[in-house]
């Protein structure tokens, strides 16, 4: 009778998340927004917070937690296994360089926008870049999808390695695409407007108040994961993992169902590009490199892919190890034992050391989905009693 | 204490209404190898139709056609009206032709409930936008799908496990909901590929109960590939017999029990004759 309460989880809604997910959003904003430049805090604690978790590392994880959780969508909920989920980040990221900075200069368009009215360029409210973006990128989605979603497995990881590679080329060399200038190749487009929120503008060093911000973005991916999983799509989706064939003779359009996860997961892609723009306050070329698909795809298998939460721990912890974690902890390893060791530069190897040992004993991820953890573990089960004794049938 | 089943066999008119599904002169090509060769099949409506025949005569293959995974090298297939030749899989079973498979391919993380909601998919409407947003008309319509998904269930025998993950069922309501999956597509033409393999006699003759209660009570051609005789001759109206691709014989049960080409293909040539 275990299994039956398991499998009711999976599919009863639940919608207790959100206060939960308020409440400790809430705090993090205040302990940022207003505990930490308090006069009267302890400067010890000041100075740990800003060595363990300053407030850019935990702005930047939740960037990553955002794509993570579009990833999630495509990999995750549908299986389609993307090596270039990069390519959406790139497009999000250019669109909030194209819509709401000084780069086309010659122009002079706003709306709604945060700059006075005789700045040049083209200057949207950042609320319509997201959507510009989240939308540029889901068609960008489909236009890729289009072609390749075809393949199968292997052949598909390829073909999007491949679009992972060519986009941010493209905007790598973009100084000159065809004549025009896209991108600024790799001097990047710097500063990009501030976030209007109705009383004042967030400049790049208003952390507390993007941290809000971001906080609300990653709350409306998890919203959205969360609504699509329960219902006709999500359900298609999950068909597709399990039996491509058995979907297709139920009724289920392969190509249309997949294009869908690869659009909602390009959206995600285009909200973490730009709510990245406003976080390092420009679009810069080289970040946008092959390294952080496979970063984002380590995120949504060590956290536990298809489950929300188990990729946001994932997203989380990755995010803060390479950013700040392991530096803060080989300078705390450093003063205490006077070495000098230079933990950064050990990131990659730890990384591949932590997905070993993943994989080895807990291959369903931290926070899995329990459909997968299900899964997982009866294989063992299979294993053990393979004698044949296999009557087990809740009855 | 097997006590044998009166089975009522429904009179198979010679001259039927009309063929809910018209297979003509299908064949399939591998490379060289005709797996089909030249087969016309016809599913009257309502009626139970049986494809027999030993190990790689092309049944399955033929099966394949009629749902779209193949395309046939010639041939055409209509349903209804329409000729469904071309239709991609889905399509096809949107318009109503859905089907079991050999080896039960349920999707095995899902529930049982989830499962027929898969096959309601072509059936239902909510999009992104509305999912996102539970509209009420989304709701609606999924409480809506959710009550025929249970009554199918109970229909099919299944209907308490609609919440337990259909890896966990037993293998006889593994089948069974197989079957409640492909029902879900409310189709007019069910296609079962061995859907008694694997069963002891009872649960064989609970099956064929199943079906028998199936096609009277509903609007439903059923169309049926299967090993054990015993199913066939108590279910089918109408038997078709593949050898080596080609159709070598087709009548009622005991026109096939009798008929000396099938005998020949299922046991082989008497000794020593020689044609």
């Amino acid at each position: 009778m275990a299994k039956t309460s398991v499998s009711n989880n999976v599919t009863r809604s639940n919608r207790k998340w959100i206060i939960g997910y308020s409440i400790a959003g809430l705090i993090l904003f205040i302990t940022y927004q207003f505990l930490i430049p308090w006069e009267g805090l302890p400067l010890g604690i000041y100075d740990a917070v800003y060595q363990w978790m300053p407030p850019s590392a935990i702005n930047e994880s939740l960037v990553y937690v955002i794509m993570a959780l579009g990833l999630n969508i495509v990999v995750g909920y549908a299986g389609l296994l993307d090596l270039g989920y990069v390519a959406f980040w790139a497009i999000g990221g250019y669109c909030a360089g194209w819509f709401m900075s000084e780069f086309f200069y010659f122009l002079n368009i706003h709306f709604l926008g945060s700059v006075p009215a005789e700045a040049p360029g083209i200057h949207i409210n950042f609320w319509m870049v997201l959507l510009i973006g989240g939308f540029v990128c889901a068609l960008f989605g489909i236009l890729i999808g289009a072609p390749t979603l075809r393949l199968k497995s292997d052949y598909l990881a390829l073909v999007t390695l491949g679009f992972g590679e060519i986009i941010p080329q493209v905007f790598f060399n973009g100084e000159n695409f065809f004549g025009f200038n896209i991108s600024n190749g790799t001097k990047g487009i710097v500063r990009v407007d501030p976030i209007p929120v109705g009383v004042k503008d967030l400049g790049p060093f208003d952390f507390g108040w993007k941290l809000l911000i971001f906080l609300l973005l990653t709350a409306v991916m998890v919203f959205i994961s969360l609504r699509l999983r329960r219902g006709r799509l999500g359900r298609a989706w999950l068909a597709i993992r399990e039996d491509e064939l058995a979907a297709s003779m139920m009724g289920v359009p392969l190509m249309r169902t997949k294009l869908a996860s690869y659009a909602v997961g390009a959206f995600a892609g285009g909200l973490g590009g730009v709510a990245f723009a406003t976080h390092v306050d420009g679009v810069y070329a080289e970040r946008f490199n092959f390294t952080i698909s496979i970063f984002l795809l380590a995120m949504v298998v060590l956290g536990g892919m298809g489950n929300v939460w188990g990729v946001i721990l994932g997203a989380f912890i990755l995010s803060w190890v390479n950013g700040n974690g392991l530096t803060a902890f080989g300078q705390f390893y450093n003063d205490r034992f006077g070495t000098e060791v230079d933990f950064a530069s050990f990131t990659f190897l730890l990384f591949g050391l932590v997905l070993i040992l993943m994989m080895l004993f807990k291959r369903e991820g931290l926070l899995p989905e329990s459909r997968l953890k299900l899964m997982l573990h009866e294989d063992e089960l299979d294993d053990e009693d393979a004698s044949g004794s296999k009557k087990k049938v809740g009855k | 204490m097997m006590k044998m089943h009166l089975v009522q066999r429904r009179k198979w008119v010679s001259n039927p209404m009309a063929n809910v599904l018209e297979a003509q002169n299908i064949s399939v090509q591998f490379g060289g190898l005709l797996a089909v060769n030249n087969v016309t099949f016809n599913i009257p409506n309502k009626s139970i139709v049986s494809l027999i025949g030993p190990n790689g005569a092309g049944k399955t293959t033929f099966f394949n056609v009629l749902t779209g995974l193949y395309k046939p090298s010639a041939g055409k297939i209509v349903y209804g009206d329409r000729e469904i030749t071309d239709l991609p899989p889905h399509k096809i079973a949107e318009i109503g032709i859905a089907r079991t498979f050999q080896n039960i391919r349920l999707f095995g993380l899902m529930t049982a409930q989830e499962n027929l909601l898969v096959a309601m998919h072509s059936h239902l409407k909510a999009g992104i936008t509305s999912t996102i947003l539970r509209t009420p008309k989304q709701r609606k319509e999924e409480r809506e799908a959710e009550a025929k998904a249970q009554e199918i269930l109970d229909f099919a025998g299944v209907g308490k496990w609609t919440h337990e993950f259909a890896r966990n069922l037993s293998y006889g309501d593994q089948r069974r909901l197989e079957v409640a999956r492909a029902l879900a597509l409310n189709p007019k033409v069910l296609l079962l590929d061995e859907p008694t393999a694997g069963m002891n006699a009872q649960e064989s003759q609970v099956f064929i109960d199943f079906i028998n209660k199936l096609v009277s009570e509903r609007d439903i051609a059923v169309m049926l590939i299967e090993h054990d005789m015993k199913v066939v001759m108590a279910l089918s109206q109408r038997i078709t017999v593949l050898d080596q691709g080609e159709k070598i014989a087709e009548g009622s049960p005991d026109e096939i029990k009798n008929n000396p080409r099938v005998i020949e293909a299922y046991l082989g040539k008497p000794k020593g004759a020689r044609k």
